[in-house]
């Protein structure tokens, strides 16, 4: 198979990348554009450190094609602060130690966005449902889940 | 379409179709499959939309799993389905697989396909030779095998309209609460009379036997009765019967069989509730 040309929007940035045609989008974020925040931790779609947005759509991008972000719009966790000033959720990590080794952190950052801009109040039990495709190899995830439920809170506030 | 269907149908090598690519992409990078060709389905207009006809719903082939959870209509006449094919994978998984991906996919653990035959869904299928129409239940044909031949590409599933007062179910058994292959699923779909009479059924089996499996002797079970106790047994027992488990690390034949009955029967119980049966 050939090398495919592609236009797209990472971060709404328009991006242009050659990749070959079984290159996944995963490789072609960390291999060739350098935006390494998301991880290779199952190459199966299972555990979620690769998450990014297309079209607003969270999924993984180890099961996505390069080729196929041709006139998408794809968000990473690259995108995720303005700057210097970090999303609420990013913050809050941070006040809650959310994280241990920090593999999985930005695809769950990517995921608990995505959950909270559809369901801007979820239950406990909603976190943990939405945060399913997400593993935390170091098991911390009361921490993460408290997070999440306390930048739901401030960012309803804001 | 018939691009892609003409690039599949001239590949001397191996060609895909990729819609969701939850499945095929995992196939790729492990090695499993070393494509020459990959035939990628979802910019062709067909395959994007949920459709309401006078005669039911027509579901593009690359529609998602989370497009079917957002369409009112199509959750509110066929929640069976809806909810079968909602248990794939993460919500990350969920942007992107599709039914018809599950369906050819042919693992005999779908869990779209058991509420697809329960519901009497055709597909549409598209190929050098045009257009034909079949049920579900002709699709897989062995575990990771289909009947499609050569160049041909399911372009969409087409769900019949639903008669008053019927309803739809899929359970299925699995040792964890979310993200697992089933060890069994079950999918019933009924259609009561006034009285609460079922006068049609259909009953299908998942991960019991080499395909999907359509249980016409459970449906039977439930035809003509107020699906009592008894009915319900005779389902339960009738769904045992069809299966042609294997033992792995997921469970037992002999589990599977027991399990097949128990979920046919809770699964009928809550298409009789859907369905307005008291």
């Amino acid at each position: 198979m050939s090398a495919i040309h592609v236009t797209t929007k990472i971060n709404g940035d328009v991006v242009d990348y050659v990749c070959e045609a079984d290159e996944t989008l995963l490789d072609v974020l960390r291999n060739r554009l350098g935006l390494t925040g998301a991880k290779e931790g199952c190459s199966t779609g299972d555990c979620g450190a690769c998450s990014v947005t297309i079209d607003g759509r969270l999924t993984c991008s180890c099961l996505v094609l390069g080729a196929e972000a041709d006139g998408r719009e794809i968000g990473t966790i690259e995108g995720m602060a303005k700057g210097d000033e970090l999303h609420p959720l990013q913050r809050k990590f941070l006040e809650h130690a959310a994280l241990q080794c920090g593999i999985c952190t930005p695809g769950i950052l990517v995921a608990a966005k995505s959950l909270l801009e559809h369901n801007p109040k979820p239950t406990e039990t909603e976190v943990r449902f939405g945060l399913a495709g997400n593993l935390c190899r170091c098991t911390g995830y009361d921490k993460i889940v408290r997070a999440v439920m306390d930048a739901a809170q401030e960012m309803r506030r804001a | 379409m018939k691009e892609a269907t003409g690039l599949l149908a001239r590949e001397k090598g191996r060609a895909f179709v990729l819609a969701g690519g939850t499945d095929l992409l995992v196939r790729l990078r492990t090695g499993f499959i070393e494509p020459d060709l990959i035939v990628d389905i979802k910019r062709i207009t067909a395959t994007r939309s949920i459709d309401v006809r006078s005669n039911g719903f027509r579901i593009g082939a690359a529609v998602t799993g989370a497009e079917l959870n957002e369409h009112a209509k199509l959750t509110k006449a066929w929640p069976g389905v809806v909810e079968a094919a909602n248990l794939i994978g993460s919500k990350q998984v969920q942007g992107r697989c599709t039914m018809t991906g599950n369906l050819c996919n042919a693992s005999p653990a779908a869990d779209s396909v058991p509420a697809l035959m329960a519901a009497a869904a055709k597909v549409v299928i598209v190929g050098p030779k045009g257009k034909r129409t079949i049920p579900v239940e002709q699709v897989p044909v062995a575990p990771g095998k289909t009947s499609l031949k050569k160049g041909e590409i399911i372009e969409s599933i087409l769900l019949p309209k639903r008669p008053p007062r019927s309803g739809d179910a899929y359970l299925r058994f699995i040792p964890r609460t979310e993200m697992d292959i089933a060890v069994v699923g079950a999918a019933v779909s009924v259609t009561l009379d006034a009285k609460g009479m079922c006068t049609d059924a259909r009953v299908a089996l998942g991960a019991v036997a080499p395909t999907v499996v359509l249980v016409p002797e459970a449906a039977k079970a439930l035809i003509g009765t107020k699906m009592d106790k008894a009915a319900l047994d005779a389902l339960a027992a009738a769904c045992s019967a069809a299966c042609r488990p294997i033992d792995d690390k997921r469970g037992t034949s002999e589990f599977r069989i027991k399990v097949a009955g128990v979920l046919a029967r809770r699964a009928a119980q809550i298409a009789r509730k859907r369905a307005g049966g008291k």
